[in-house]
């Protein structure tokens, strides 16, 4: 019999392999989505700082939109947002609506 | 040359963590315990080790910061007692479970409330489940031997677990008695050069410690601690016999005293031991054929060893020195577990004695051996767990 897989287990729970979480896509977690209106974006990429994961997809500087894969939803990125004129740049929106 | 010395159980402590010379200590003042991180403290501030010593807030933060250094790949200790080691508690099962092998002296003490600051066992017997290691010291000798042996079988790499060497708070931390130190040469030989297992400073080799483990690993982990455990005795009689050469001490699982053909045993853990010898020995001289058992490593325990030491006794009284209210003693739940298997198994007492620092004196074991010749006379048992010691 070969040896049980629990033995081959990395001893204390280490992860050994470096930025795995790459595999595992948390945005299911997400009840309300950010949505982004580039109508309003000036572009100051606070979003992008704030955003507790790396959700905010940035190209050349600019704001490109998110990656929904990871982002989970909390919100953050719409309450820092500036926007412009007073109009958010950044929505929640109720997944599934 | 070892040198005989007349010091008290902290400053025996004190000096084998300052031969081992640790990389990092994270430790909070708690009586009895504070005297020998004080003198540790010392040596740091001397330069007689390298040792990093973090000043923390509270327990609970020292042993954060042990579990921080070990993970980042350093050799660590601490030390604490009582309150400090219940503020510990969430912390040393994530020790554990992480697998870090950090040793901590514990100077026992009883639990508040009332506050006490005196020697009992309940500290160390309420963490007896978080996945530490134990040894227990009977004097200071015995806690100089055990933490240096510590080192060895916590950084084991078959185990790599933290060890809790546990010594009597005041009854030993605070008297002085004959010690024999080893040279320092032979201490840092005999522990070696520290070697890390995945440590999180090796940054070409970037790793993360404590993830969430949901159910779908979590029991197999739990599993694996287990399986570690398994390993534990026979590393620390290895350690033991590689100690009793440059010592000439011999340690092993328990100490058997006069047990061999011994009809009344008497079962308990540390300093008390000492007094019930001399009481053995006078029931010795009368005829009688008492003995003693007393466990030196109690996590994970040797139910199979204990049994077969036990195997020929008539009864036998477990002394614990730390209450399970509402149940029996921690060491008796422990000695009748092992002796269940046993074709002929002895009758089994409980007593527990000397909470919060109350003397355990030679006619308290008397009383012990007598009513345990009572019972194998009658063949019957009155009452199976009651307090010794008790003022009227
Ligand atoms: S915070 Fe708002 S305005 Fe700034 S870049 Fe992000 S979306 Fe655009
Ligand atoms: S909602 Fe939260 S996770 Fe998603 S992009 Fe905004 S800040 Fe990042």
């Amino acid at each position: 019999m070969s040896e049980p897989f629990w033995k081959r287990l990395t001893p204390g729970s280490v992860i050994l392999e470096a930025g795995n979480a790459v595999e595992f896509k948390t945005g299911s977690w997400r009840a309300f989505r950010p949505v982004w209106k580039e109508e309003n974006c000036i572009h100051c990429l606070f979003c992008w700082m704030f955003c507790p994961d790396m959700s905010v997809i940035v190209e050349d500087g600019k704001m490109k939109g998110f990656n929904y894969d990871y982002c989970k939803g909390c919100g953050i990125c719409a309450l820092e947002c500036p926007g412009k004129k007073g109009k958010k740049a950044i929505e929640m929106q109720e997944e599934g609506k | 040359m070892a040198r005989v010395v007349a010091v008290t159980g902290n400053e025996a402590g004190a000096e084998a963590l300052r031969q081992v010379n640790p990389d990092v200590c994270a430790a909070y003042p708690i009586t009895p315990q504070t005297d020998m991180m004080q003198r540790f403290a010392g040596f740091v501030s001397n330069g007689q080790v390298d040792t990093e010593m973090i000043l923390v807030e509270s327990e609970h933060s020292a042993m954060s910061a042990c579990i921080g250094a070990a993970a980042g790949g350093g050799r660590v200790i601490t030390a604490t007692s009582s309150q400090g080691l219940a503020l510990m508690w969430e912390m040393l099962f994530i020790a554990a479970g992480d697998r870090l092998p950090i040793v901590m002296p514990v100077v026992n003490r009883a639990l508040s409330a009332p506050l006490n600051i005196h020697g009992d066992h309940s500290d160390a017997m309420g963490a007896r489940d978080s996945g530490w290691i134990q040894l227990w010291s009977e004097n200071a000798q015995e806690a100089y031997d055990n933490i240096i042996q510590a080192f060895r079988i916590a950084e084991h790499m078959d185990i790599r677990l933290p060890v809790m060497v546990c010594l009597d708070g005041f009854i030993i931390s605070h008297s002085i008695e004959r010690v024999e130190y080893l040279d320092d040469e032979v201490v840092r030989e005999f522990v070696g050069e520290y070697r890390p297992m995945n440590p999180l400073l090796d940054v070409d080799n970037p790793k993360s410690y404590g993830p969430l483990i949901l159910p779908d690993l979590y029991h197999e982990y739990k599993r694996a601690q287990h399986e570690v455990m398994g390993r534990v005795k026979g590393v620390v009689l290895e350690v033991a016999s590689e100690f009793e050469k440059i010592s000439g001490r011999r340690y092993g699982l328990f100490e058997s005293y006069r047990l061999e053909d011994a009809d009344l045993v008497m079962v308990i853990l540390n300093s008390a031991a000492g007094t019930a010898k001399d009481v053995i020995d006078h029931y010795r001289d009368r005829g009688i054929k008492a003995g003693l058992l007393k466990p030196r490593l109690f996590r994970p325990f040797p139910y199979e060893e204990v049994a077969e030491a036990l195997r020929n006794a008539k009864a036998v009284a477990v002394l614990d020195r730390a209450d399970s209210f509402g149940a029996y003693g921690p060491l008796f739940v422990e000695i009748t577990s092992a002796t269940l298997h046993l074709d002929k198994r002895p009758f089994l007492i409980n007593k527990i004695y000397g909470l919060g620092g109350r003397d355990f004196l030679p006619e308290h074991a008397g009383q012990v051996l007598e009513e345990l010749k009572e019972i194998v006379e009658t063949g019957r048992v009155k009452t199976i767990k009651e307090y010794i010691g008790v003022r009227e």
